[in-house]
């Protein structure tokens, strides 16, 4: 008698569309496209009826090429964009019965205070600049709820060491830090109230290689001390491959293949795939 | 019941931009008992590898079946099992040693194999203290656990690699090429854990090209081209 492994996903992402323009009777009949746009109407599928989920404690890959939706998805999941279609359920909220693309104003602040952290590829969209690197986690603590300035003072020195701030630089703004700090300081905010989901977002791009190598070597602790779920999207398949559990490609706003991480690498199925495996270096 | 089924395994490869289907294992038929060790014997090219790596699910077979009788799910088809599923049964009942080594940046010798313990739920003192019997057991100079295995030669490379696999003592081991690059001595000590592994139960599926390594350590030898068990 067969059993098989019962777990709940973290987060479940069912049928997410992201339309721009009204559609037409060729591509809402689910026509065929011309990458991601309608060749009758012009509209473009940002996002095309992606689905995917996340479980307790891996690490999910997102890997595609510019415009492939890779960034709509996380956009979508941090509400920076409202989709067209589709449904997210997040086990911690509503248990998992509610998508959160139906959730009010407040509750969409409390999601993303307190439920899920986001980490962007430019700092300046994470951070504030002008503010001290301890202020920046104050902001997401007060933001929960809690106004104890000792313990916010405490937290702040216990994310910074763990992202490997110096707490002696603590009051000092983000602006004067490095491209690599600055990063890492985000990691920390986006940690500030113990998320169960992680989304980071190109987090190493643009980082030269031993600063992007240390930052890697941060998520991957971050990962094993507090047990968090990573979505981690990346055009870097080098990344991937340090990092991911499981690994989804994108392509024109479409998921076209997903595995684990070195069947992916190994045997990789789809011609695009294929393609860009061969250009890893 | 056999602990691993493979019933008419094929694995063929389509590269896209070449449009050329490769075939490599054809119609494998293999069966291991618990406790029991194999070699799988061949040329090269014939895919001897590809075996392990469709049990391992780095590679998709094409065809055919793979069931392994798992402890946690019972009869479990490897083709078939979802990722999660595979992921679990990697970190908890089936090892896998290559000759290559893929380590995280910033992750010294002893943490990588530590990590094999830590991501189990082992207590890291518990976990520094077996990872270091275990190095030391590969003979894995100590003045190189602190490095970072970048700079590593190929045997220690590989030594690492057993050192991270063998730590967790897996139910079902896949061993492709694991002596290829170890001088005579460390491949007696390989030999040495493989035996002692052998007498707790484990099983194996290994290639070696060394037919003498095999001798007395493998119960039956697979020869690929002829597709038989000997």
């Amino acid at each position: 008698m067969q059993m098989r492994l019962q777990e709940t996903p973290v987060l479940s992402v069912q049928h997410l569309t992201v339309r721009y323009g009204e559609g037409c009777p060729h591509c809402l009949a689910g026509g065929k496209l011309e990458k991601n746009r309608c060749p009758k109407c012009g509209t473009v599928y940002a996002a095309n009826d992606i689905s995917l989920d996340v479980y307790p404690g891996e690490v999910l890959g997102i890997v595609g090429e510019s415009g492939s939706g890779k960034s709509t998805l996380m956009q979508s999941l941090y509400f920076d964009l409202e989709p067209t279609a589709g449904q997210a359920f997040l086990q911690n909220f509503h248990e998992g019965k509610k998508s959160i693309w139906e959730a009010s104003a407040a509750e969409k602040r409390h999601i993303k205070n307190t439920l899920m952290g986001m980490v962007y590829q430019n700092p300046i969209r994470g951070l504030r600049m002008d503010y001290s690197a301890a202020g920046n986690i104050a902001e997401k603590i007060i933001a929960a709820g809690s106004r104890n300035a000792g313990q916010m003072t405490e937290r702040a020195k216990e994310l910074l060491s763990a992202v490997e701030i110096l707490t002696s630089r603590m009051s000092e703004a983000p602006r004067n830090f490095s491209g690599g700090m600055q990063q890492r300081v985000q990691i920390s905010k986006a940690l500030a109230n113990n998320p169960s989901l992680l989304l980071l977002d190109e987090v190493t791009t643009g980082l030269d290689l031993s600063v992007q190598a240390r930052v890697l070597d941060l998520i991957r602790k971050i990962r094993a001390r507090y047990g968090i779920s990573i979505l981690l999207v990346s055009h870097d398949l080098a990344v991937i491959r340090m990092l991911a559990d499981r690994t989804v490609v994108m392509l024109d706003g479409r998921i076209i293949e997903k595995g684990l991480t070195d069947q992916i690498l190994e045997d990789p199925q789809q011609a695009y795939t294929q393609q860009l495996v061969y250009s890893l270096l | 019941m056999a602990i691993l089924s493979i019933e008419h395994l094929s694995k063929e490869f389509y590269i896209h931009n070449a449009q050329k289907r490769i075939r490599s294992c054809q119609d494998i038929t293999l069966r291991l008992q618990e406790g029991e060790f194999i070699g799988i014997v061949g040329l090269s090219g014939a895919g001897k590898s590809t075996i392990l790596k469709c049990i391992h699910r780095t590679y998709l077979a094409t065809t055919g079946s793979i069931v392994y009788d798992s402890l946690a799910f019972g009869p479990i088809d490897l083709t078939q099992a979802t990722e999660r599923e595979i992921l679990y049964l990697r970190r908890n009942e089936i090892g896998y040693v290559s000759q290559f080594l893929h380590v995280m940046p910033r992750t010294t010798a002893k943490e990588h194999v530590m990590n094999a313990l830590l991501e189990l739920g082992t207590d890291s003192a518990e976990a520094e203290a077996r990872a270091e019997e275990m190095l030391r057991y590969f003979r894995l100079p100590e003045n190189l656990w602190s490095l970072y295995p970048n700079t590593f030669s190929g045997g220690e490379r590989l030594r690492l690699n057993l050192a991270h696999t063998m730590v967790k003592q897996p139910r079902l081991m896949l061993l492709d090429e694991p002596t290829a690059s170890l001088d005579n001595k460390t491949k007696v000590l390989v030999k040495d854990m493989l035996m002692q592994l052998k007498e707790k139960g484990k099983s194996m599926v290994g290639i070696f090209h060394d037919l003498e390594f095999m001798d007395g350590l493998c119960d039956k030898v697979f020869n690929i081209s002829e597709g038989t068990l000997q």
